[in-house]
């Protein structure tokens, strides 16, 4: 059932051509007696922004947990760039170029944004000692591509703002060339001026050819910057719409599992939309 | 040097600097009120204007004797073992942790050296490396307890503080003083001829001080060609002037007594050596990452466990380090632990500006805290004062400090957004 509607949304697409960027099939995750997972195929190609949206409860935490290798699944198969891999932790996702941005946790609030981006991974001169000059050329680098703006990259990330701090966390994963990009809520909790720069670094991230999955609660920022929309409902996949051709009500209808029919038909007039 | 003042001040900005300037934009920064000043780059200033008033009223009430270079050199004798045992501290403070055990290991150290070289009749080196790397051990296994088996640091080291008072009663065997009679190691602090000569004395601190100008001006250069943006040039002169004068004026002072006490010098050599581990290695930048934010320094792929265990191991090997410069000054080493020596270490480290909640403070923060310290114990013996008048006011300057501290911290968490 889910193949069919996959292959189905696949067609649609514009960008998505030949193997995607990262493929989970057949996902299954349980804790104890609930069924977190049930089945779950998931893909994002290389220069889309998917949004995995689902109502609370509905598996889209334990499913970006699976990826980044935090909570791995029970059973299932996972595909980088065509290739299986077995992501057992956090660091082999890392190693494999799958980064994950939580929404507050990772960074240094004491640490300035240069020690920020290199934590874990500095660079030394010949001495061991920390090469500062470089680590700033490489910043003042990546976020311009992410046209980042900040009021220097000395400041301590204490004292940027939300939107900022987003930025220097997304920057991050740009810094050790990820390949796939999770973006766990990335506008929750930040002001509307923020969100739009978030949304516009985001924009830029695709345009650089990342793979990009957002989780949000939020379907307008959803709507603004991604081309391709998963609806989780009780830990399965009911529904994938492509944001050009369908409307915020239709999802929110997938999320909610109200309006069966209606979906039904939906179908049928050639929009991307599917239920299960 | 004025060619390259020139250079600054003339030269186009080369065309990395238009990349700087797409991405740093000031105007983005809210502009600074004087109190997020206080609580930032200036953050020193409230303590040294403390010393200062604590100082000028000494020194009226004392009849002009508190300043003396006599007395002056007397006081930072006095702080040498604290000052240390601070240090010590202070590295365990940036993890967001305490060690409650350094003053109770400091007096081990300076027992088991005591041991080794007055009864088991060992050189003075070998009983000075045996206890630092008793220290070690005992740090080691505090930093055990804490990262491994995940206990808060304040427990384990509580109990490593009682436990370590009982083993150094157990090695001294009943004796209440154990008397020191190797010229070495009292020649470290504790006799007239415990002062580097004259050439060392200046030449050692005017050393550094040049190193130290050298190193901001060709980091300044650097960076002015890597395109990045560089320190006004009147901070950059500030900067310099405020070393050399500070540097320079407690050379003169303590040149114009007898000299630079070897204990001075330890502390300085120790605080400089700290000062470059904490702030141009990796190593002391994941101190300050795990101190800021564990579970992020987590997932940037430190070893979190790794980093706690090394914080806690140097913590009780300086504290060895401390506790033999204060048996070298006293010649003995005694079966009580003082009472007020941790106090006093983390008290200086907190008075002068390192955060109690981690990730927050400088090595050289403990400088001024000590020199508090020590003005408040030296001034008030001048005064007659009574060992009562004195802790009570320590006790008092230490709250204030922590309160500063505490509410500093709720301020920058309010503007933090």
């Amino acid at each position: 059932m889910a193949d069919n509607f996959t292959s189905a949304a696949a067609e649609m697409q514009q960008p998505p051509v030949g193997e995607p960027r990262l493929r989970l099939k057949g996902i299954n995750k349980s804790f104890g007696a609930v069924r977190a997972l049930t089945d779950v195929d998931f893909e994002v190609y290389e220069g889309e922004v998917v949004g995995l949206v689902g109502d609370n409860g509905a598996g889209k935490s334990t499913l970006i947990k699976a990826i980044a290798g935090v909570g791995p699944p029970d059973s299932g198969e996972i595909f980088l760039e065509g290739q299986p891999v077995k992501i057992t932790g956090p660091q082999v996702a890392t190693h494999l170029g799958i980064e994950t941005v939580y929404q507050d946790l990772a960074l240094c609030d004491n640490l300035d944004v240069v020690a920020n981006l290199f934590l874990g991974r500095e660079e030394r001169s010949s001495v061991r000692s920390l090469s500062e000059i470089h680590m700033e050329q490489r910043t003042l680098q990546v976020l311009r591509t992410l046209d980042v703006k900040i009021p220097s990259v000395r400041t301590p990330v204490m004292s940027l703002s939300g939107g900022q701090r987003q930025s220097i966390a997304v920057a991050k994963s740009i810094l050790r060339n990820a390949k796939v990009v999770l973006l766990d809520e990335p506008t929750a909790a930040l002001g509307v001026a923020q969100t739009r720069q978030v949304l516009h670094m985001i924009r830029r991230l695709r345009d650089q050819g990342l793979a990009i999955v957002v989780i949000s609660h939020n379907l307008a920022d959803v709507f603004e910057v991604v081309d391709r929309v998963i609806v989780l409902r009780l830990g399965k996949r009911v529904a994938t719409f492509d944001v050009k051709s369908t409307t915020p009500e239709r999802v929110v209808s997938a999320i909610t599992g109200a309006e069966f029919g209606a979906l039904m038909e939906a179908n049928g007039d050639g929009t991307a939309g599917g239920v299960e | 040097m004025s060619e390259m003042i020139n250079e600054k001040v003339t030269a186009s900005p080369p065309a990395s600097a238009v990349e700087a300037a797409s991405v740093e934009i000031p105007a983005y920064m809210p502009r600074q009120t004087l109190g997020q000043l206080l609580r930032g780059d200036l953050g020193f200033l409230p303590v040294l204007l403390t010393l200062v008033v604590i100082a000028i009223f000494f020194q009226i009430a004392s009849g002009g004797f508190f300043l003396l270079p006599r007395n002056l050199s007397n006081l930072v004798g006095q702080i040498a073992t604290f000052a240390v045992d601070s240090l010590a501290v202070t590295l365990v403070l940036l993890l967001g942790e305490i060690d409650l055990s350094v003053a109770s290991v400091g007096t081990l150290g300076a027992v088991v050296m005591g041991v080794v070289s007055a009864r088991l009749g060992f050189p003075a080196w070998a009983a000075i490396t045996i206890a630092i790397a008793a220290g070690a051990l005992v740090g080691c296994i505090n930093g055990l307890f804490r990262a491994v088996l995940l206990l808060p640091s304040f427990i384990v080291t509580l109990a490593a503080f009682i436990g370590y008072t009982g083993l150094l009663l157990f090695l001294l065997n009943g004796q209440a003083t154990l008397i020191i009679n190797d010229p070495a190691i009292n020649g470290i602090a504790g006799s007239p001829y415990s002062f580097l000569p004259w050439y060392l004395g200046i030449g050692l601190p005017t050393l550094a001080v040049v190193l130290y100008i050298g190193g901001i001006l060709l980091d300044q250069v650097n960076r002015r060609r890597a395109g990045l943006r560089t320190k006004p040039f009147w901070q950059l002169i500030a900067q310099i002037v405020a070393v050399v004068v500070v540097v320079e004026g407690a050379v003169v002072l303590f040149e114009s007594y007898l000299g630079v006490p070897y204990s001075t010098a330890i502390l300085f050599f120790l605080i400089l050596l700290f000062w470059l581990i904490l702030t141009k290695t990796p190593f002391g930048r994941h101190i300050y990452a795990v101190g800021g934010n564990a579970e992020a320094a987590r997932r940037a792929g430190i070893n979190v466990a790794g980093i706690r265990i090394a914080a806690f191991t140097l913590c009780s090997t300086l504290a060895v380090v401390g506790g033999i410069l204060g048996a070298s000054r006293e010649t003995a080493v005694s079966s009580q632990v003082d009472p007020l020596l941790l106090l006093q270490a983390i008290g200086a480290a907190v008075i002068g500006g390192v955060s109690l909640f981690g990730g927050r403070g400088s090595v050289w923060n403990i400088v001024l805290g000590a020199l508090i310290i020590g003005s408040l114990i030296n001034g008030l013996a001048l005064l007659n004062g009574t060992q009562a008048t004195a802790e009570m006011l320590e006790g008092a300057v230490l709250l204030l400090a922590v309160t500063v501290d505490a509410v500093v911290r709720r301020a920058q968490a309010r503007s933090g957004r």
